[in-house]
């Protein structure tokens, strides 16, 4: 397809400008990375070691000259050493995906499976009492902090009923139950009221009545009809929040002790760790332009609209 | 002949402004009853009321609506709706509009078929084709993998006809069916409604403002201002002799249809 072609070419400007942009405001917040590794080392270096291990990492160069070593690294698959561990960092970053990845699968499904179908149920009973309790229930599931509900989940289901580890034991889907269910529970609030506002917008439409004039039953008017449109601003709500938990959810791993990138990414930034937040940021970009074109494609089958449009220009 | 649509002092408020105040009416087989009025006299709404499509708002104060004998006011949504289509068919004035914007003519076609019934997708294709091409329709079978927004104004129109007479009922209700259209889709427009009586005896009620169409089409007429008949009776007589005032004024605002004349509405 010429379409995912063209999207992957304009994912190239995307990475450099924001790899630069990255790289620049680094060097502009001041601190310095060799300085912040000792501290964190707890060891009192002189000022010479310092400046050797500047010159070693690279750090004494100009700015356009570190930028450009690095680029050049990229384009030979080199993303560099961590400066904290000394690893390659391609390969750490990889370690921690896998944990990220399932947590991330795990939230979505279950935010989908919940808040799908009672964002329907709240659309076609709106006004009535099923309706008002669930959007209480939203708004309240909205008004609560992640931290909070982390810390009511570990004591109910972890302390009390020890169903699940407070703490994970690894990347298992036990572990993985606790910290995804803390995630779901702010996305199924928060998606409940976009179902529902979409399902009403829909059933607010035209060719509602269009069907209704022709016999067509409640239920496939429901099913075959207003979910096919409303399916499309969900799939967007979905792909927004794929791309931010793809990306890690810093604080839910760090309360879980969740070995993923969100967790690495927070550890990266505190200690300057410059490659491996060039890593992050990559793959956030890469992750939000694949989603979006996933999301672009699933549109375009999804919507003759579309489809056809697309068609007439090419 | 015993009447199939008789209304009997229907009153219907939106909110605490009554729409159509006891307003009465009656059809037989193969009649066709114009509905006529300025802009929010009540015309569509009462159009409504028998569909029961009347916004959330919209309430039937008082009266009947009698269908087949059943009192199409009182009866539920789910029985109401299960006359709709197959006893009731309603054309729109925007018919393009009335297709769900994503899914193939033949699937929501087809998905009015089923309301009746198992019927395979081949014959069906058929019949439907059979249909459109009754219609105007030239080429059916592009018509059916079209999707809506694919077809002309024109002939979203007619296939929004098609689709109110594809289960054939006795009763098509036609708002403004005609408005959205040019002069000369108008005329065809009003030749396929003409068409559906001959062939379906089928009855029209009609809702329009354009007397042009009421003079080509009517029976019967109703004049309705703000919601009260002004004057009800053979079209002949409403429009060739009418007695009220206003009637009077709605025929001498009427366009005469010359060549050169803009379209109408």
């Amino acid at each position: 397809m010429k379409f995912v072609g063209k999207r992957l070419l304009q994912l190239i400007p995307i990475l450099l400008a924001i790899t630069f942009l990255s790289f620049a405001m680094m060097r502009i917040a001041g601190s310095d990375a060799v300085e912040e590794m000792y501290t964190a080392r707890g060891t009192v270096v002189s000022d010479e070691v310092m400046q050797e291990k500047r010159e070693e990492l690279g750090l004494d160069r100009s700015f356009m000259v570190q930028y450009g070593s690095w680029l050049l690294g990229i384009l030979h698959g080199d993303m560099g050493k961590s400066y904290v561990s000394g690893k390659d960092v391609f390969g750490s970053f990889l370690s921690k995906l896998p944990a990220t990845l399932l947590l991330a699968a795990f939230s979505l499904g279950l935010t989908v499976l919940i808040s799908i179908p009672i964002g329907i149920l709240a659309a076609v009973r709106q006004g009535r009492l099923t309706d008002k309790i669930l959007r209480a229930s939203s708004f309240l599931g909205n008004a609560m902090p992640g931290f909070f509900v982390a810390m009511v989940l570990m004591q109910i289901l972890g302390l009390k009923l020890k169903l699940f580890p407070v703490i994970s034991t690894g990347v298992n889907l036990r572990s993985a139950v606790l910290p995804g269910l803390t995630l779901s529970i702010s996305m199924t609030a928060k998606y409940l009221r976009q179902v529902r506002a979409a399902v009403l917008e829909e059933l607010n439409k035209d060719y509602i009545r269009g069907l209704k004039a022709r016999g067509i039953s409640n239920r496939v008017i429901l099913w075959k009809n207003v979910m096919r449109s409303a399916s499309l601003s969900i799939i967007t709500l979905l792909a927004l929040s794929a791309g931010s938990l793809l990306g890690g959810t810093a604080i839910i791993e760090s309360i879980f002790m969740w070995d993923g990138v969100g967790k690495l990414a927070v550890d990266a930034i505190s200690m300057r760790d410059y490659p491996m937040i060039l890593a992050y940021v990559m793959w956030m970009a890469i992750i939000f332009v694949l989603v979006n074109l996933a999301t672009d494609i699933i549109y375009h089958f999804m919507d003759p609209r579309i489809r056809l449009g697309e068609e007439e220009e090419g | 002949m015993s009447d199939l649509l008789t209304i009997k002092d229907l009153t219907i408020s939106y909110k605490e402004t009554e729409a159509v105040s006891r307003v009465s009416l009656s059809l037989k087989k193969g009649e066709i009853l114009c509905l006529v009025g300025e802009s929010g006299s009540g015309k569509s709404t009462i159009l409504k009321a028998v569909t029961g499509l009347l916004s959330s708002d919209g309430q039937i104060q008082s009266g009947q609506i009698l269908f087949k004998n059943t009192d199409l006011a009182s009866i539920s949504d789910r029985d109401l709706r299960k006359l709709c289509g197959r006893e009731i068919g309603v054309v729109f004035q925007n018919a393009g509009a009335s297709f769900h914007p994503m899914r193939t003519i033949g699937d929501q076609l087809y998905e009015i078929e089923r309301t009746v019934g198992r019927m395979d997708r081949k014959a069906f294709n058929e019949k439907a084709g059979g249909l459109l091409l009754k219609f105007g329709l030239s080429d059916p079978k592009r018509v059916l993998s079209s999707y809506p927004f694919e077809l002309s104004g024109g002939m979203q129109q007619r296939v929004g006809i098609a689709a109110a007479m594809l289960l054939s009922p006795g009763l098509l209700l036609a708002d403004e069916p005609t408005s959205a259209l040019d002069v000369t889709l108008q005329k065809q427009v009003v030749e396929e409604l003409l068409m559906t009586r001959q062939e379906y005896k089928a009855a029209i009620l009609m809702v329009t403002h354009q007397m042009g169409i009421v003079r080509r089409m009517a029976d019967q007429v109703l004049v309705l201002k703000e919601g009260k008949t002004v004057e009800y009776g053979p079209a002949d007589q409403v429009l060739n002799h009418p007695k009220a005032d206003y009637t009077k004024k709605l025929l001498a605002a009427e366009p005469k249809l010359r060549k050169s004349e803009e379209p109408e509405g």
